[in-house]
């Protein structure tokens, strides 16, 4: 009875045929949400709408973190304008997002579902009426609340994102964030570009400071799809490449922390060893940021012998460093009266959203793909992920150091573990894919869980393909950590959870 | 005379500060007089000016150099009486200030944005907390000194005794902290930061543009150099020689600008919430001085 519900795979990236995925009715598929759901170890990775002629194909994929499985299964509708269905945000929070973003494209009506507002409008929306212009804020009326706007262009002229604060005096009550400006289609790309080179070029574009999180997943994903797994060390070499844009982005973070405090020696110091690790990134593959490093099939840039030599080197310079300013940092009175307390999001609120990464396992939720679905050279060693439990800027700023200091052990192990003789695959780009195959790859980036998805057709072409950034969660964790704090500490929860506008944007 | 030198203080004041932070962070930095480069640039441009503004707006940056300017000719120098002098002039130099203040405070407010709202709103209140403490400090000096006006009072303070060097080196501090405060420095205000939502001062010149925001830039490095003049004249004694008194006059400037740099280097800004409670301990502090001087004249417990 259970197996005919959903289908159990064990594995990342997992593979399967498209037609063995349960169709279930939407009552029996509520329940087992539901069901599932109880399980506090179970979140939900993706759901989306797969359309076809005359139906639409309902996938929602759940992973179950200490089984290490994910489970896979669906509801159909009928392909017709106005369809209704009862919401399952109201009983399950953590789907509000996904929710919406159906609603959006598909004009899907959710009974219940608080408040479903557009995620990015997309070019293809359903209801063309909505503009980005005409965003429907939340308002409160009062006599003492104000309201602030801010944005669409940031302060520090990085991403745009429109950001509405009602405050009563300096205090936020509510905060509301508008994202989509950032919308270039990417998941339509992912299907209109015919070359595999090209799709890896625009999987490493999702978001620039996650190519590598990404571009591995969607490697991952293809070489699934087209049944030609890479050699353990390539594996490897992918894993070190990883670790490394998590110690880049996790140093550059708190350098940028430091900033908003205005603790310029703890600022400056970071910013340069940031610039270390990506340094020796961009030696490796000649971009800083790792584009072009990981390619379907195997790499352009093997990692030489000189290469590892320079990783240990700038490792154990990095390390020094780093323990030395953040020993520093967390000890000063002036900075520690900045982050303790400041922008608390708790356990409870983390598992109601879904949040994933660093946002939840910095409010005690331990959620790591590298632990609970290891991919790739993860498999073969073991990865104790950390999680603090104070939700404040403290705690994420501190786990950004201790996830600093376990990176570079797990570079050390697996450096240790490659042999370096440079005979490693090359890229390919002639990879044909499995038939009406439905396939799903994820990977721990530095935020946290990256996970695509991929349908193919008849003839093994690409025909829906779907992209889920971590910061798609936990925008939600920003707006629940900046309520009853001061509006002035907005810039630092902010800068505290780093979220991308563009991996939500697509 | 003291007009004179705090003007040529402020010429090199943001400079040196900029400095020192950018030495204190690993790099070069530009020049000491790059902010008055600056200046110059913003002179030479014209006004963006808000259609939902009035003249106030307008206004608001002529109107606090003029305060600024104003209160500059009180300032004396020591063994030389200001341009005006009075008894109880320490009052109009407060005032004079506090109106400039006021200006570019309704000016924000003028332009009708959340953002300068908030930053006015800040501005006022740490304004008036740091405004207790400036008069009972001095209140205090007078109490002490015998005189009313600041040419009397820092000449006749002298560092004579151990009771006259703790309440000298409590109007030091105080003096310190009241200028960090009154010219936006840290840890209340930071200076640098682009983030509208935390800031004070520099988020209420936001929409100031070309000649006006040049105009402030110009009123608030001379307000810093006032106040620098202001702690020089404190602790120099009249009966040095000139040209001592105008070296050691530089010296304490310089020192004073190397001491806000290197303090803005290595710490971080404190809470906004945590601000108010901050600069209220300063009236505290000088109350403590208040009822030492109190002590030492015998009016108390005598």
């Amino acid at each position: 009875m259970e197996e005919r519900k959903y289908i159990e795979l064990t594995g990342n990236p997992v593979i399967m045929e498209l037609s063995d995925i349960p169709v279930l009715e939407y009552q029996e598929f509520r329940q087992l949400i539901d069901d599932l759901l109880k399980n506090e170890r179970a979140h939900c990775l993706t759901y989306f709408v797969y359309p076809q002629r005359d139906r639409r194909q309902f996938i929602c994929c759940m992973g179950m973190d200490v089984k290490h499985t994910i489970l896979v299964f669906s509801h159909e509708q009928a392909a017709m304008n106005g369809l209704l269905l009862e919401s399952i945000t109201q009983r399950h929070f953590c789907f509000h997002v996904f929710e919406r973003e159906i609603h959006e494209n598909y004009g899907i009506g959710f009974i219940g579902h608080p408040w479903l507002k557009p995620v990015r409008f997309p070019f293809d929306r359903a209801d063309q009426s909505i503009t980005m212009n005409a965003y429907p804020f939340y308002s409160i009326d009062g006599e003492e609340l104000h309201e602030v706007g801010v944005g669409p262009i940031h302060a520090g002229v990085i991403e745009p994102g429109y950001f509405r604060f009602i405050c009563h005096g300096e205090n936020v009550l509510h905060l509301e964030i508008q994202l989509g400006y950032q919308h270039r289609g990417i998941e339509r790309n992912f299907i209109a570009k015919s070359t595999l080179l090209q799709r890896a070029i625009l999987a490493e574009s999702i978001a620039g400071d996650t190519t590598i999180g990404h571009s591995m997943a969607f490697g991952g994903l293809m070489e699934t799809l087209g049944d030609q797994p890479v050699s353990p060390q390539m594996s490897l070499e992918r894993a070190i490449a990883l670790e490394l844009e998590r110690i880049a982005a996790h140093i550059g973070d708190t350098a940028a922390i430091c900033g908003d405090i205005a603790y310029q020696f703890g600022q400056v110091v970071n910013e340069a060893l940031r610039t270390i690790v990506i340094n020796t990134t961009q030696r490796w593959c000649g971009n800083r940021f790792g584009k072009g490093l990981i390619r379907p099939g195997g790499a352009h840039y093997p990692l030489t012998p000189e290469i590892k030599l320079l990783i240990l080197k700038n490792l154990a310079e990095v390390e020094g460093r780093f323990t030395q300013i953040t020993g520093r940092m967390f000890t000063m009175p002036s900075v520690l009266g900045r982050f303790e307390a400041i922008g608390t999001v708790t356990a409870q609120q983390a598992k109601t959203i879904g949040a994933v990464g660093m946002a939840a396992r910095s409010c005690g939720l331990m959620r790591d793909i590298r632990w609970s679905h290891p991919f790739g050279a993860f498999r073969d060693i073991q990865v104790d992920p950390v999680a603090l439990p104070s939700g404040d800027v403290w705690s994420r700023t501190m786990l950004r150091k201790l996830e600093v200091d376990r990176s570079i052990a797990m570079i050390r192990e697996f450096l240790e573990r490659h042999d370096c003789m440079g005979a490693t695959e090359t890229p390919t780009n002639n990879m044909p894919l499995r038939q009406n195959s439905f396939a799903l790859s994820l990977t721990e980036g530095w935020r946290g869980e990256i996970c695509h998805a991929a349908i193919t057709g008849d003839r093994g072409e690409l025909v829906h393909y779907k992209v889920k950034d971590p910061s798609f969660h936990n925008w939600m964790a920003l707006a629940l950590a900046v309520r009853n704090q001061e509006i002035s500490d907005f810039p630092l929860c902010n800068k505290s959870y780093n979220l991308s506008y563009c991996g939500n944007d697509l | 005379m003291g007009l004179l030198f705090c003007i040529v203080t402020a010429l090199f004041f943001p400079g040196i500060i900029l400095r020192v932070k950018s030495i204190a962070s690993g790099r070069k930095g530009p020049g000491i007089f790059q902010p008055w480069k600056n200046i110059w640039v913003l002179l030479q441009k014209g006004n963006v000016i808000s259609a939902t503004t009035s003249f106030i707006f307008q206004i608001a940056p002529a109107v606090y150099l003029c305060t600024v300017l104003c209160a500059g000719l009180l300032l004396p120098f020591p063994g030389f009486s200001p341009v005006f002098s009075f008894e109880g002039d320490f009052v109009l130099f407060a005032y004079l200030l506090a109106l400039g203040k006021f200006f570019l405070i309704i000016g924000a407010l003028d332009t009708g944005s959340s953002f300068e709202g908030m930053g006015a709103n800040r501005e006022a209140l740490y304004s008036m907390l740091a405004e207790p403490a400036f008069f009972i400090l001095f209140g205090t000096l007078a109490l002490l000194t015998g005189h009313t006006s600041m040419v009397g009072i820092f000449d006749a303070f002298r560092f004579t005794g151990p009771d006259t060097f703790i309440v000298g080196f409590i109007s030091a501090y105080l003096l310190v902290q009241i200028a960090m405060i009154e010219n936006s420095r840290m840890p209340v205000d930071d200076p640098k930061t682009h983030l509208e939502l935390t800031m004070i001062h520099e988020v209420m010149i936001l929409d100031h543009s070309g000649f006006d925001l040049a105009l402030v830039h110009i009123a608030t490095a001379l307000k810093f150099g006032f106040y620098g003049g202001l702690i020089a004249n404190f602790l120099l004694p009249v009966d040095w020689s000139l040209p001592v008194q105008i070296i050691s006059f530089f010296v304490i400037q310089v020192l004073f600008a190397l001491l806000i740099g290197f303090l803005e280097s290595f710490r971080a800004r404190k809470k906004l919430a945590k601000n108010p409670q901050f600069v209220f301990t300063l009236s505290s502090i000088a109350l403590v001085a208040f009822i030492l001087v109190l002590m030492i004249t015998y009016k108390m417990l005598g």
